[in-house]
């Protein structure tokens, strides 16, 4: 665990780079860690971001399946959104922590 | 998870599945999607049974053995007596049972993984040899199947650094 400066906010990191705290996480916040991943957001990215925080605080495990049937964008689409790490990059760029299924 | 920083990063996975029970196709499914999903290179051949995971007909009809198997065991953890496994209907009900519990995990069916796991760019092949032993036709195959390849063909694009041939 490290401690950083991510949009002039102090920020706990774990060792792969994922917030510790999801509340800590702000759209400065993700916009900062997006550019460490080569991503530009847009709109639909934010969009995508917000369904991941909030099913991951109503505990439910996230897939790129639920993300593909959340009407935000289908699976292809995701991959286009964050290519190379669909659910890794998006999770790192949300806030929330590692991804911990396997589909 | 600590990852050892002097290693080089997987970048292709080929994966090899010739079984059509469910549980060699899910493996070789999941493993071929957390690929794609890790951004490696993922490449699919399938053949002999594991033609039965790409065949419009059969894809989401597979089976698990429920003899011959020693790890089936009843719900509850007691073992699975053979000879129950080869009642009629059985085979059947045991696994409506694992789908059942896989898609409570959002297992997709086949079908659907596999269009999950071409929607990331992975890639997916028949193997002509089996093909011909089975009397299928490409028409036969679900459209994400990419093309009909002989082993040679496969081999072929399974070259370069930091790429791993895997038999399920």
């Amino acid at each position: 665990m490290e401690e950083k400066t991510i949009a002039n906010q102090k920020v706990k990191l774990t060792e792969e780079g994922y917030l510790v705290n999801p509340a800590e996480w702000n759209k400065e916040i993700a916009i900062e860690i997006a550019k460490e991943e080569g991503i530009e957001l847009s709109d639909l990215h934010f969009e995508v971001l917000e369904f991941l925080r909030k099913t991951h605080e109503s505990g439910n495990t996230l897939t790129i399946r639920k993300v593909g049937k959340s009407g935000i964008v289908d699976i292809k689409g995701l991959y286009k959104l964050f290519p190379g790490g669909p659910l890794k990059f998006s999770s790192k760029i949300a806030g929330i922590p590692k991804p911990s299924s396997c589909v | 998870m600590s990852t050892n920083k002097n290693e080089k990063p997987l970048k292709k996975v080929c994966l090899i599945c010739a079984k059509g029970s469910i549980e060699d196709v899910y493996a070789t499914l999941v493993m071929g999607n957390g690929a794609v999903m890790e951004g490696i290179e993922t490449k699919m051949f399938f053949t002999f049974f594991g033609l039965d995971a790409i065949t419009k007909k059969q894809m989401n009809k597979l089976h698990t053995s429920t003899v011959g198997n020693p790890a089936m065991r009843m719900p509850g953890g007691l073992p699975f007596p053979s000879l129950l496994g080869m009642l009629p209907g059985v085979e059947a009900g045991v696994s409506a049972m694992m789908k059942k519990q896989m898609e409570q995990l959002d297992m997709p069916s086949v079908d659907e993984f596999l269009e999950m796991i071409t929607a990331g760019g992975g890639e997916i092949y028949a193997c002509k040899l089996a093909m011909d032993m089975f009397k299928l036709e490409k028409e036969d195959l679900h459209d994400e199947v990419k093309a009909v390849l002989t082993i040679g063909e496969f081999y072929e694009m399974s070259g370069g650094d930091g790429t791993q041939i895997i038999f399920t």
